[in-house]
């Protein structure tokens, strides 16, 4: 057993990157959770597909205008690729508040580990979630006859950057979730950031078509950027303006609402 | 490093409100180093807020508390190095198994993997939870999920243990495990601080104990010192014959000079004496009338006494109440 002595045992002195290291443990702990309970991913699964063929079969026709949904699928995939992505950083928060309620965030708080640990851990360990997801709908949209018309490379740029984005955007959802009081708190909000950000965009539809103050608001959401470079990426159009939007969006997100997170989760009791 | 090596865990003036509720108003505590206390109190006392406090999970609104002399608030990385706690609910990941559970805290602590699967094992099997470690906790019964829960609070060896209500819904064999374990820890040199709502868990374990009520501190003292406190002594009369109760009742009653009380369920009559004078005259009595008895005795109050002394209101409802809810 332990010596009496109250010195710092040698193997937890500090170490120059435990932050890291802390951090990939804990995400670690959630792709062990993601593996114990398969049933969580249907978010991330079942649900993009769903919105694909939906859009797809029954608004394509109408959408595409003269078209027929094979006209519709190289515009609509890289759009629900981001909205499924957006959606799914949703769970981020809703998981992270659970988790506190059942008192999980009790144990690491109690422990000599970075603050920022457990957020970054929960981040990571959504990065698979997010990439579950990609990786899904890339896979539907093949089988449906999309093709990345502007190289592979490009293509795969693309979704790195949608995977990034959504490792930004989950920051809001992580302060949100270690804000409110319950989970269905924060469901409860996710209809007024999502709808926004996803139907008032060019996800499905080019914003010409849309009401004035709708086009205004399709000006200022990082999700038309996003969408905006996809598409360039994928399958072909302007992309560094666009890209550069969203990156800065990106770094936005990340100094606005990192520090926030890490704000509520040392105040949260 | 810490000036004090004397003084494990102090706090002066502790404070914590929770709108209008008051949880903590204004508590003291000392603990030396490798001494248990125990911290006694029904339920909403402030024993969990004092620990939460004291784990640095919570910030005290007034007073301050040092642990192994850090300040519990601008030094907490300092204090969750030397600290383990077990809080009154468990906070395992229920979607891991206990091993898996125990190994990602023995990393997180910054032990390699090798180390931090034996340590895991070692831990697994103290708690005689060795056959189950590779289940996922979920499926784990209440009394294993705080064993896992002890065990997750001892990876880091820490040198001081916060243990709220570490035995409340273990069965006997577990809870005897757990206080052999607290034993073999305190004989190593740790400081155990442990809240309870069994007294007599207290009587065993703590070297010196306090009574919570409604956030303050109304007793505190070595066990036998409490016991003292609460005063008088008591005599105890079973007669062998129950139908003699009130004929018992009425010698002691003559003999001593105060109504005694009769216990029918358990056919006892019972008397607070400030001393043992009146015994001989009981027993020359109880001879005379040729009552026969199957116990007469002078004890000490029990710590349920003193609880019911101390807090005006008796410890057993809050031990019931416990148990009810632990069997929900
Ligand atoms: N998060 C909270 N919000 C509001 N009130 C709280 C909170 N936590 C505790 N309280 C209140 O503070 C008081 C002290 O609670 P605490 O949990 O410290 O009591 P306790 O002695 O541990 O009780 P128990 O024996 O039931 O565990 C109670 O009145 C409780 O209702
Ligand atoms: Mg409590």
């Amino acid at each position: 057993m332990s010596t009496a002595t109250l010195e710092v045992p040698a193997t937890r002195r500090s170490r120059p990157f435990a932050w890291a290291e802390q951090s990939l443990t804990l995400a670690w702990r959630n792709i062990v959770r993601i593996r114990q309970n398969p049933e969580a991913l249907a978010d991330v699964t079942i649900q993009p597909i769903i919105f694909l063929l939906l859009f797809l079969f029954v608004f394509g026709g109408a959408i595409a205008g003269g078209g027929t949904w094979h006209d519709y699928l190289p515009y609509l995939l890289p759009g629900v690729l981001v909205q499924s992505v957006v959606f799914s950083t949703l769970g981020t928060g809703v998981a992270l508040n659970e988790d506190f309620a059942k008192g999980v965030f009790d144990r690491f708080r109690s422990l000599p580990i970075a603050r920022v640990a457990p957020l970054i851990g929960a981040v990571l360990g959504d990065a698979v979630r997010y990439l579950t997801s990609i990786v899904i709908l890339m896979t539907a949209g093949f089988l449906l006859g999309f093709r990345f018309e502007n190289g592979v490379g490009n293509g795969l740029l693309a979704c790195l950057v949608v995977l990034l984005f959504a490792l930004s955007l989950c920051w809001v959802w992580v302060w949100l979730g270690l804000k409110l009081k319950t989970a269905q708190g924060v469901q409860g909000i996710a209809f007024l950031v999502m709808f926004p950000l996803t139907f008032g965009s060019n996800i499905f539809v080019q914003t010409t078509t849309l009401p004035g103050f709708l086009q205004s608001w399709t000006k200022v959401n990082p999700v038309t950027y996003l969408v905006d470079t996809m598409r360039g990426l994928m399958i072909g159009g302007d992309v560094q303006k666009p890209l550069l939007i969203t990156l800065a969006w990106m770094v936005g997100l990340v100094a606005v609402f990192a520090p926030l997170a890490i704000r509520a989760y040392r105040r949260r009791t | 490093m810490s000036t004090t090596n004397q003084v494990a865990i102090s706090a002066e003036g502790l404070v914590k409100k929770y709108g209008s509720t008051t949880a903590l108003d204004g508590v003291d505590l000392t603990v030396p180093t490798g001494t248990v206390l125990g911290v006694l109190g029904p339920n909403g006392a402030g024993k969990t807020t004092a620990v939460r406090i004291l784990g640095t999970l919570l910030r005290p609104d007034a007073g301050h508390a040092e642990v192994g002399g850090y300040d519990v608030v601008r030094e907490a990385p300092r204090v969750r190095e030397i600290i383990g706690l077990t809080g009154q609910y468990a906070s395992v990941d229920e979607d891991m198994s206990g091993r898996r559970n125990l190994v990602m805290i023995g990393r997180l602590l910054g032990l390699p993997r090798d180390q931090s699967k034996t340590r895991a094992d070692q831990l697994l099997e103290r708690f005689e939870l060795t056959d189950a470690g590779d289940r996922i906790a979920k499926t784990y019964s209440g009394g294993m999920r705080r064993r896992l829960d002890l065990a997750a609070s001892l990876v880091g060896n820490p040198s001081i243990l916060y243990l709220d209500e570490p035995t409340t819904g273990l069965d006997p064999h577990a809870r005897n495990g757990v206080w052999d374990t607290i034993r073999n820890l305190v004989l190593d040199g740790t400081t155990v601080l442990l809240t309870t709502q069994y007294l007599e868990e207290a009587d065993a374990l703590a070297d010196s104990i306090m009574v919570f009520d409604k956030g303050k501190v109304v007793a505190e003292g070595r066990p036998s010192e409490l016991k003292a406190q609460a005063g008088k002594q008591s005599l105890d009369v079973r007669p062998a014959e129950p139908g003699h109760l009130e004929r018992v009742a009425a010698i002691v009653s003559e003999a001593v000079g105060t109504r005694p009380t009769v216990d029918v369920v358990n056919a006892l009559v019972s008397v607070p004496v400030s001393d043992g004078t009146s015994m001989p005259v009981v027993v020359r009595r109880l001879d005379e009338a040729g009552i026969a008895v199957t116990e007469l005795s002078l004890r000490l109050p029990s710590l349920d006494e003193v609880f019911l002394a101390l807090t005006g209101h008796a410890a057993q409802e809050q031990s019931i109440a416990v148990l009810e809810g632990a069997s929900r």
